[in-house]
Parts: structure tokens; C-alpha cells; sequence
């Protein structure tokens, strides 16, 4: 059977953050034409809190490494035409790759796979999936313009087929049978059994707070996704699916219901905004500004956050619109009435 | 190509299919404000004001990026792309310092005009980069971090158009700067095409307009002006007049009403540049015929930004550089020397302004090496722009200005030079005085007829000529932009005569012209 129905059939959606189709992916980059064809599994795992590829690359790698071989000789097979040369990157966070060079060089062995360290201090954005193209070409570490995107136009302007490390993981377990739509959730902040675990995709945020032992016996709320870009929920909200990169952080409410929390996260925007547009680079500014002031003025800090959802550049940029307004509605003590 | 249909603000019109939005909208008078696009460099989508509303689409679209498609429905001025567009044009406004009560850029600012135009609200946030540097580079060019709205088009210019890659971006976020990089091998060559890129007036000319308003009223000197002819074609452009127009005319009237005692073109300076030029030339070729060692090419050394990018990236060719000085040099000496001594003037009285298309000569006036009896010969230079700005700051209404005529340096000229301003008409300037001495009938004003430029296969911005004169057969080249010497650089040994300019289109493309955000003008014969 052709294997990109078989992906087609599992269901894979990328596990980077954005949920995207992977055999859209992998179709739109076969379906491409160019002389040499890139595959690139993202490895820098730049969303605060999150620890699920550490944790795969550290008992699967050989798993991971599957999968990038099976994408490999997927582009390489005869229907993605023209004898294009084939070569995958393994795009990865300095930490991990101290950790884990030895095993991954050793697993990689003759296979067509370089490892490249993401480069020192490039920070949130250096994550991000065009940026990533621009720190391996040697340019400055930003988003590009899109469309063309990197399917058709990525890697010194070749088809490039970016996935996560967890998607990989997947596509190695669909290969041999052994999928079963589960994912990796990781469990951190204010609760007793943190760690990284495996269940299924389908299950709702209260079912894995309960599955893992870890419903708080305090007032709490969560926010879930990312530690940066992730939705805030009260307590009473866990009825939904875990989204983004499979993190939940559990916040004792005492001490996290107020302005605490949102100067928290601006601290990391206003370190991470790479400068490229508007919005971003001075609407974080000016977020921060307003924050800091005596008296804070909530309708212009909304019509920041709603302009940054309008028209920043990229998805990081807008991350903080989703945290932002979803703590200030569901769980902000000091709630404004705008 | 496709021909789709869309509508924009209800208007049906038909596109092709590659356009943006941005380029149907401008092509049909619909106007959508932008500051970071510019038809010179490829789209950057920093700036996020071009923004437009299509129906059916969640997110507002960027008109200079996203392209029309076949039924799009497009809006400019819904209440949800107001908001947003004026958000960022107000977030942008406070970047910017304002400077405007002595910024010549104040008259022309596409910031300050989006801001009138849609009553933007520009005292709410604090300026944040008032504690910015001042790069200046030489006593030519300067970038104002405090002025800087981050749209990244002075290093467009400077990298990708003049690959001269002076200029960096260092930090990140609201942190960013525009600097120059800290490599030794590397340095600026004063050509000023960030300037003529940047909307706002960050990148800029040192301004000699002040020293020149004060000169003006100091009754002790004589203040002489001395006109490109090149500032006469665009600067039309300054004051939404035609800019392919030669305004001179108006030019003279305009200076004497700023009290310019004499007003002079440089078409002296220019004829004796080119008689040494030819001579020169044609000393080098006699040398040839001997001995391998003439240095051929010889380089014209009018441009300054050429002249600086030999010196400095290029050494090994200074002795190809013609010895000749650049026209309105060379009629600044006649000033100060001849001239002056014909009228009985103190040559420490006379102040000589040269106004020029160009950055650079600011730089080039400075050079000790230009002296005469100690004194250097031009005292500043005005670009066009300083020149449009102090004609509306005096509220001279230049469009209405009456004609007059330039005050004579010398009686006569031969007007061998006036084609000297559109590039290659140096060359062919040169070669017709060449062939002059060259020709053994000294009466034959003329042994070939004109110059035909080819474009040299493979390479941009590069033109050729081969010419027969007095049984030689003479290889020329004209080089526009210094972004394409590179090539010919690698087979100088192909050409006898080599004229550089370092701008795009030559002068009439110079640092020094009109910012209009158009682009640069198509070159036009003078």
C-alpha cells in the first residue's frame, strides 16, 4: 500500500503544535519539483514547559530515526520524480544534542542525516519553521514570507519537508502497525506527578489530570498547549481536548490569579519578539509599557493583543493573544470590564 | 498572461493574474498606504499597513504580498482594517522621533503624510528610541537610530542593490538597530542609496544647508552656486511637477531669490575633465603600442563613490583611475583661481555651493588632496532634496518661478559635455575628443558616428562599445550601479575605457535626488 495513505488513514496531524495534516505535507513536497529535496525534523522544542521530544529522543531514537529514514525513501521512491538528491537535517536545541549526539550519530550511521545545532541564543523564533530554514542558510534567525511555503519553496529554495520529532516518532509506528492515535502529554507546574506520558489523542485535559493522579486538591486552573502560547483554563473548563504541543501546567490560583501572570509572559515576548514587524516588535513593547503603568489601560492593551492577532507577521507572534485573553476571561481576579 | 476580474471597494477590474493587490490597486488610483515596500527590492511585509480586507477571509491580507485571484473581493477602508492600519502606523509613528522643524525630509515624509492623512493620534505613546546613536559615516551620510522605523530598506540598498553590505541589524526585537558592520574589509562609499530609500529620513545626507543659510547671510562672502544638470530633471519631482522636465530655468531663478550672488552650471568644469580625460587616454594608448605597461583600462574618476570604492576595495586599479578631477571641481578651480582674480575677488570671500544629484561629493570636496593655495575649492554641496527644502522653507513657489538665465563663468563653451549626464556620456564625450587628437585630418569634427551600447550578454547594468578611431579599434564599457562591478572587474583586460557610476541609472538615480518611493527613473537625456 502506498504509504502516504497509510498516514492518510491514521489520521497523523504534525505534533509540533500546529496540528497540520502530515500527508498534506508529505504530498504537497513529493508533488514538488527540485533538484535536491530537504527533510527537516525539528528537534528544538523552543515552547517553554515542554519536554516531550527530550523525552523521545531519549527512549525512541531509533524510532525517531525510522521515521526520518522512511520520509527519506518516500522522496527518494520513483513518484517523487526527477532523481532529486534527498537530505535530512535533525534541527536540534544545544541541550538535547550534548545529551544525545553519541546515540543519534550511531543510529544515523551511513543514512543521508546531518545534525544541526540550533544556533546559541536564537530563542523562540529560532524554532519556528521558516526561521529554522533561515538558521541553517546562515541568515538572520526570522520568519519568512508566506506563500511561497517551505513545502515548495524551503531550504536554499528547495522542497522541504519540516516535521516534529513526535511526528516522526508516529510515522516510524504507523509503518510497522502500531499506531494507535495516542500522543505524549506533559504535565508540569504546581502538581505532584509531573512527567511525560503517553495516552490517547481522544482523551479530554480533566480525563489525563485524572488518568495521571494529578487533579489538585486546591483551587487551581491550567494553561494548556505551551507554557508561552497556550490557552488558560479554570478548573471547571477541562472538558476539551489538549492542544498544541501536548503540554498542561497546572497553576496554584492563589498565587497566579493576578497581574503576575501576564507580566510573566510578557517578560518572555518582550525577549523573544525577533523585531521583524510592527505589531509584534512594538506592540509587545508597548504591552509592557501599559503593564507597568499606574493605571492600566485595558482598552488599548485589548487593541494591541486584537491588532497582533490581525496582523502579525508570524504564528509567534500572535502566540500571545491566545494566554493572554483566555487568562484575563477565565481566570483573572482583577478582571477589567472593557 | 491570465486575465482575472476582481472587485475592489465595489469597483469591478480586470488584472493580470501576477499582480498584488497593492500593484491593481495603484495601477487604478486606488490608493492603500505602505512604508516598507519599494519597487527597487523584493517584498519585506515588515511594516504591516498595507492591509486590506478580503471577504470571506479571516485574517486582513498584506496588499504588497498577497496576489489578486479571479473574484476576490477586496476592501481598503472597512472599520476592522482602519483600526488596525492605524495602530501600526501610530506604533510606528512612535519609533520615530520627530525632528521634523529642521528635517529636510519633513517636506516629503511618507510617515508624517499617513499620519495627516488619516489624523493619526501621535502623542500617545512615549517615543522610545530617543537615546539612540547617530552613525555617521564619513562627512557624507548619517543613520539616526532615533528616526529609524525598522522598514529595512537602507539595507536592501545597500546589500542587495550595491552589494556594498556596510550596513547590519543588531539586536532583536525592540532592541534592533541599523548599524554598520565592525569588519575592517568593509566601509561605506558615501553613494547614499539608503537615503534615497529610507521613507522617513533616518539614513540622510549630512545637510550643508545650514551652513549654506548662513553663508547666505553673511555679508562678507560671495556665495556662488554651481548646478548638476542632473538636479535640474528631478527636481521637478519635489514639488509634484514632471520629472523628466529640465527645470534649470526655474533652478536660477530660485537660487538668486535665495540671494545666490552668482549662479553657474558645471559645463566648464566638465569640458576641462573630459579634454584631460582624452588626453590622458590617448597617452595611454600611444604608451601601449610601445610597452606592455600602459595601464589600460583607463577608469573615469567623476563619481565619487567610485573613486572611494577603488581606494578602498580595489587598489590595485588606482593608477587605471584617470588623473582628471570631476567637473564641477574643475569649475570651482576656475572660480577661485581665474575668475576671481579677472573680478579682483579675494578667493577666502568666495563661498562655492555645487548642487548635486549626489551624496558622495560631499565627501569628495574634503579631500586635501583637491586644494588649491590651501584652500578647498567647492565649500559644500546641496543635494537636490536640500535644494527643494530650502526653496518651500523660504515659501518659494517653485512651479510658478519665472525663467532666468545662468550667469556666465567664461563667455563661451564648446557643449561637448552636455550629454555628459545621462551615463556613457562621459565615454562618448571622451571619444570624440580622443578622436580629435587622435585623427591625423584635424578637420573632421567627427570620424564616427554615434556610440551604439550593447548590453554585455550575462551581465546586468553593463554596457559595451567598440569603436574605430584613427585605425585603432577602441573597447568601451559604461558601468551603472556598483552592485555589477564584480564581473567586469574579472576581465578589465577586455576594455580600454571603463566609465563607473556608482547609483543605479547613473546620476539621475543618485543619493542625492528626490525620494519618491517610486523607484528609480528611467535614465533620461539631458
Amino acid at each position: 500500500m502506498d504509504f502516504l495513505l497509510k498516514i492518510k488513514q491514521a489520521n497523523l496531524v504534525g505534533r509540533g503544535g500546529a496540528g497540520f495534516p502530515v500527508a498534506v505535507k508529505w504530498e504537497a513536497v513529493r508533488n514538488a519539483t527540485g533538484s535536491c529535496k530537504y527533510i527537516i525534523c525539528n528537534a528544538a522544542e523552543g515552547e517553554p514547559g515542554v519536554t516531550k521530544d527530550n523525552y523521545i529522543i531519549e527512549k525512541y531514537a531509533k524510532r525517531l530515526i525510522d521515521g526520518i529514514k522512511i520520509a527519506i525513501d518516500f522522496l527518494s521512491s520513483e513518484k517523487a520524480n526527477n532523481n532529486s538528491q534527498v537530505k535530512a537535517f535533525i534541527y536540534i536545541n544545544n541541550e538535547y544534542y550534548k545529551n544525545y549526539y553519541k546515540k543519534l550519530l550511531k543510529l544515523i550511521g551511513d543514512l543521508p542525516i546531518e545534525i544541526f545545532i540550533k544556533p546559541f541564543g536564537s530563542g523562540y523564533i529560532g524554532g519556528e519553521e521558516s526561521s529554522l530554514l533561515n538558521a541553517i542558510e546562515g541568515q538572520r534567525i526570522e520568519p519568512r514570507l508566506r506563500p511561497p511555503f517551505p513545502t515548495t519553496n524551503g531550504l536554499w529554495g528547495c522542497p522541504t519537508l519540516i516535521n516534529n520529532v513526535e511526528t516522526f516518532y508516529n510515522v516510524s509506528l504507523v509503518a510497522t502497525d502500531e499506531y494507535k492515535n495516542f500522543r505524549f502529554y506533559v504535565i508540569g507546574g504546581d502538581c505532584i506527578h509531573d512527567g511525560v506520558y503517553q495516552l490517547s489523542a481522544d482523551f479530554t485535559i480533566q480525563e489525563i489530570l485524572e488518568k495521571t493522579n494529578n487533579i489538585p486538591n486546591f483551587p487551581f486552573f491550567v494553561q494548556v498547549g505551551g507554557n508561552a502560547s497556550g490557552e488558560v483554563l479554570n478548573s471547571g473548563q477541562l472538558k476539551k481536548l489538549v492542544s498544541g504541543a501536548g503540554l498542561i501546567t497546572i497553576f496554584d490560583l492563589a498565587k497566579y490569579e493576578n497581574i503576575k501572570f501576564i507580566e510573566n509572559l510578557l517578560e518572555f515576548f518582550v525577549k523573544e519578539s525577533c523585531g521583524k514587524c510592527t505589531p509584534c516588535r512594538e506592540g509587545i513593547f508597548r504591552f509592557n509599557e501599559i503593564i507597568k503603568s499606574e493605571k492600566i489601560d485595558w482598552q488599548l492593551f485589548f487593541d494591541l493583543l486584537e491588532n497582533l492577532k490581525e496582523t502579525s507577521f508570524c504564528g509567534l507572534g500572535s502566540a500571545i493573544v491566545t494566554p493572554a485573553k483566555s487568562f484575563i476571561k477565565n481566570v483573572f481576579s482583577d478582571r477589567p470590564i472593557i | 498572461m491570465k486575465k482575472i476580474k476582481i472587485k475592489i471597494n465595489n469597483q469591478e477590474i480586470v488584472c493580470s493574474q501576477e499582480q498584488t493587490i497593492m500593484q491593481v490597486a495603484k495601477e487604478n488610483n486606488i490608493d492603500i498606504p505602505g512604508l516598507c515596500s519599494h519597487p527597487d527590492f523584493p517584498i519585506k511585509a515588515n511594516c504591516r499597513i498595507c492591509l486590506v480586507e478580503i471577504i470571506g477571509q479571516t485574517k486582513l491580507a498584506l496588499s504588497c504580498h498577497v496576489k489578486a485571484e479571479d473574484g476576490m473581493d477586496i476592501k481598503t477602508d472597512t472599520e476592522r482594517v482602519k483600526k488596525a492600519r492605524n495602530l501600526n502606523i501610530e506604533l510606528i509613528f512612535a519609533e520615530h522621533i520627530e525632528k521634523c522643524s529642521n528635517c529636510i525630509w519633513r517636506v516629503n515624509c511618507q510617515l508624517l503624510d499617513l499620519a495627516n492623512k488619516y489624523k493619526i493620534k501621535i502623542t500617545r505613546f512615549k517615543d522610545r528610541k530617543s537615546k539612540r546613536k547617530i552613525y555617521k559615516f564619513a562627512n557624507a551620510i548619517e543613520i539616526d537610530g532615533s528616526q529609524c522605523i525598522d522598514c529595512r530598506n537602507c539595507l536592501d540598498a545597500c546589500s542587495l542593490m550595491q552589494n556594498i553590505n556596510y550596513l547590519k541589524l543588531i539586536g532583536k526585537g525592540s532592541d534592533q538597530e541599523v548599524a554598520p558592520v565592525d569588519d575592517n574589509k568593509v566601509d561605506c562609499i558615501y553613494c547614499g542609496q539608503c537615503a534615497v530609500h529610507c521613507p522617513v529620513g533616518a539614513a540622510q545626507e549630512q545637510v550643508h544647508w545650514e551652513d549654506v543659510e548662513k553663508a547666505l547671510k553673511d555679508n562678507t562672502k560671495i556665495v556662488i552656486a554651481q548646478i548638476d544638470p542632473s538636479v535640474c530633471t528631478s527636481i521637478g519631482e519635489e514639488f509634484s511637477l514632471s520629472y523628466k522636465k529640465n527645470f534649470l530655468n526655474q533652478v536660477i531663478t530660485g537660487l538668486r531669490q535665495l540671494d545666490f550672488t552668482y549662479v553657474f552650471n558645471v559645463n566648464l568644469g566638465a569640458e576641462i575633465t573630459i579634454i584631460i580625460e582624452a588626453e590622458e587616454l590617448t597617452k595611454r594608448l600611444v604608451k601601449k603600442e610601445k610597452s606592455a605597461d600602459a595601464k589600460l583600462p583607463m577608469f573615469s574618476s567623476c563619481c565619487p563613490a567610485w573613486v572611494k570604492y577603488v581606494e578602498f576595495y580595489r587598489p590595485e586599479f588606482l593608477s587605471n583611475l584617470t588623473k582628471a578631477k570631476s567637473p564641477h571641481i574643475n569649475n570651482a578651480g576656475v572660480i577661485k583661481t581665474y575668475w576671481a582674480e579677472q573680478l579682483k575677488i579675494d578667493p577666502k570671500k568666495i563661498i562655492v555651493v555645487s548642487i548635486m544629484p549626489c551624496t558622495a561629493k560631499k565627501f569628495e570636496i574634503s579631500r586635501p588632496e583637491l586644494k588649491i593655495n590651501n584652500n578647498f575649492l567647492v565649500d559644500y554641496v546641496l543635494t537636490t532634496r536640500e535644494l527643494a527644502w530650502l526653496f518651500k522653507k523660504n515659501h518659494i513657489e517653485f512651479g510658478k518661478l519665472k525663467d532666468s538665465s545662468i550667469d556666465s563663468l567664461l563667455k563661451d563653451y564648446t557643449g561637448t559635455t552636455t550629454i555628459r549626464n545621462v551615463s556613457g556620456g562621459v565615454i562618448e564625450s571622451v571619444l570624440r575628443k580622443v578622436q580629435n587628437l587622435l585623427c591625423a585630418d584635424k578637420k573632421v569634427n567627427s570620424c564616427f558616428s554615434d556610440l551604439n551600447f550593447k548590453d554585455v550578454s550575462g551581465l546586468v547594468g553593463i554596457k559595451e562599445a567598440n569603436i574605430k578611431i584613427a585605425d585603432k579599434i577602441l573597447h568601451v564599457a559604461m558601468v551603472n550601479g556598483i552592485g555589477n562591478i564584480g564581473p567586469i572587474l574579472e576581465k578589465v583586460a577586455d576594455y580600454d575605457f571603463i566609465e563607473v557610476v556608482a547609483c543605479p541609472d547613473g546620476c539621475i538615480g543618485g543619493g542625492g535626488q528626490p525620494n519618491t518611493g517610486r523607484g528609480n527613473p528611467a535614465p533620461t537625456i539631458i
